[in-house]
């Protein structure tokens, strides 16, 4: 690794440092930095301002920088595997799957009726359908994927996936109440907030499994740079490496899409940020840089959400498009530099 | 007789090479045998759509053959395994790099992929590996520039110093000199030419350039219709391979220079 890389992680770490507690610091009801710190490091008088900070805001923080580094991850995993600059973590359709469990839960309440017929749709059911419905999406994907020889098969697989879900949703919301797809629609908008401790915890140890994975994956990366036949010839397992490339990705996405909901752009435009502030392919130095981006961004686009002492709070997805958004069009009117 | 034995590294019994879908198999060439010496320059040569690079892709093993058998290291092919491959044979092809944001220093590492670790740390023998390979082919002075920087001819030259850094017995190059001007061409082919000398890898590239080939291989494998002829040059053209190499009606080959004329 350069020397000019090393001062750019620095640089980054602090950065993330800084977002980190200016987003714990920031929200509707204004806490002053020392009690932010002194809630931190538990020595505090005013136990408001510490409950505020613990329960609401530190789990919130909390949650930004996982969906943030890791649907950037995923969406530069799936990038490299599909070479494809417009990949991102979404293309197998896990989000697809996500969204047509929870729009079976919310929607497919009135047109069942019976078992699902209760007026408010719990967060943990929510969960539970986003999750078996990007998990059977994942399944169905892999199973595809040990068949098919073309990686790009795969990807019009998931682009498939994602035209049912959405046939699937305009049937279920012709049958819906107002109210139900309220429901569904302030789910589609993703949210950072609301998780418990324990979720977190559930969270963090699927979404560090799926790190891990790609963490092992960096080798195999680089050589996919190359192409499939270089690649091979390399010594690389073609098969095992793309299963493990995908199945990190449906983890990490997976999970993040189940408790934070479908949460757009960061995963398309965060590693393409990070290729050109770092000016490198080299998945050594991509994985982690894309991390503390996606963390960075994520921790920022929630600060603004939240309208900083306001009692407003934007829908995160709107936020990440207005980000994300501009970067696709950049990188499409600089096409002819489009590296990856 | 037995002492060329030892010498064989890439040996080739009754080969039918294509390609087999489904039910229906297609055999673009059958019958295919030739033995390759160590430390030689090998040309392949022949018409286009003859089955130059089905033939390559089936001794890379991105294909399987038909039917008959290739010998690596006198080891059956079909039961080497890929990493075990990839220490024996490296390859250039034709295909466009997928990134070429990569460095050329970070392109030509990827070479020593087989060898190093579960996150490809570089070792001092590797980097001197590397350094090595950067040098035999005169890039040291582009190791920092991106691959998107580079023309043609330099990322040839790149694409041959990572092949190089994989340090096997044999690298197979499918037309090494496509794109490139006449200066080009035969540079990068003396390369080759230079590169069997010094390092005693044997090298095989397919190309349509002939006339160069003729003047530089030590063997040539010759791809016909209905044939498959393996020689030194010298010695094709006095059996009259070249001749009928092409249909007559637009070029001729000249057997006193070498090379082909266009016929008056």
């Amino acid at each position: 690794m350069k020397i000019s890389h090393t001062y750019s992680f620095i640089i980054l770490i602090v950065i993330l440092l800084c977002c980190f507690v200016l987003n714990i610091s920031l929200g509707s009801v204004s806490i002053p930095f020392s009690e932010v710190f002194g809630s931190l490091f538990g020595n505090i008088d005013n136990m408001t301002s510490q409950v505020i900070i613990t329960k609401v805001r530190l789990p919130k923080a909390i949650t930004a920088i996982m969906v943030g580094s890791g649907l950037g991850i995923s969406g530069l995993l799936m990038q490299t595997l599909f070479r494809n600059p417009l990949a991102g973590p979404f293309v197998l359709g896990i989000s697809s799957g996500a969204s047509l469990g929870v729009a079976l839960v919310i929607l497919g309440s009135g047109l069942f009726g019976g078992l699902f017929a209760t007026a408010l749709i719990s967060k943990w059911s929510i969960v539970i359908a986003a999750s078996l419905g990007s998990f059977l999406v994942l399944l169905a994907v892999l199973a595809v994927s040990s068949k098919v020889r073309d990686t790009m098969a795969i990807l019009i697989i998931g682009l498939m996936f994602g035209s049912i879900t959405a046939a699937v949703v305009s049937v279920l919301s012709y049958f819906s109440s107002a109210e139900q797809l309220q429901q569904y629609i302030f789910w589609g908008f993703g949210s950072l907030s609301n998780l418990s401790w324990e979720e977190i915890l559930i969270f963090f140890g699927i979404y560090s499994l799926g790190i891990i994975l790609s963490v092992f994956s960096i080798k195999g990366l680089n050589a996919l740079l190359l192409g499939d036949n270089y690649a091979k010839s390399l010594g690389l397992s073609l098969k095992s490496s793309r299963f493990i490339i995908i199945f990190a990705t449906s983890l990490i996405a997976g999970t993040i899409t189940a408790f934070a909901g479908p949460i757009a752009f960061i995963g398309l435009a965060i590693p393409h940020l990070t290729r050109q502030i770092f000016k490198t392919s080299n998945h050594k130095i991509l994985l982690p840089a894309v991390f503390l981006f996606g963390a960075i961004v994520m921790l920022i686009c929630d600060s603004i959400a939240q309208v900083p002492t306001s009692d407003y709070m934007l829908p995160i997805n709107a936020i990440t498009a207005l980000v994300g958004a501009p970067v696709v069009i950049w990188l499409l009117v600089r096409q002819r530099r489009m590296m990856f | 007789m037995l002492q060329s034995k030892d010498n064989i590294i890439l040996k080739v019994e009754d080969l039918a090479i294509g390609y087999n879908t489904k039910k229906v198999e297609t055999v673009v060439a059958s019958n295919i045998n030739f033995e390759l010496e160590k430390g030689q320059l090998i040309g392949l040569v022949g018409a286009n759509g003859i089955g130059k690079s089905t033939l390559l892709r089936t001794l890379i093993k991105v294909q399987p053959a038909l039917s008959g058998k290739i010998l690596l290291n006198s080891k059956d092919l079909k039961s080497t395994s890929t990493i075990a491959l990839a220490k024996q044979l490296s390859i250039v092809l034709t295909e466009p790099l997928l990134s070429k944001n990569l460095s050329v220093f970070e392109l030509v590492v990827l070479g020593r992929h087989p060898y190093t670790n579960w996150i490809g740390n570089l070792s001092e023998d590797d980097l001197t590996i590397v350094n090595n390979a950067l040098e035999l082919v005169n890039i040291s002075e582009l190791k920092d520039e991106k691959c998107y920087e580079l023309s043609d001819g330099q990322l040839q030259k790149v694409m041959i110093a990572r092949a190089l850094a994989q340090d096997t017995d044999v690298i197979v190059l499918d037309e090494p000199t496509t794109h490139l001007d006449m200066y080009h061409k035969a540079y990068i082919l003396k390369l080759l030419q230079k590169l069997t000398k010094e390092t005693g890898k044997t090298i095989l590239f397919s190309s349509h350039e002939i006339d160069l080939a003729i003047q530089l291989c030590d063997t040539m494998i010759v791809m016909q219709k209905d044939k498959v002829v393996c020689n030194q040059p010298c010695r094709l053209i006095t059996l009259g391979v070249f001749n009928s190499l092409f249909p007559k009606d637009l070029i001729v080959f000249d057997n006193t220079s070498g090379s082909f004329r266009v016929s008056k």
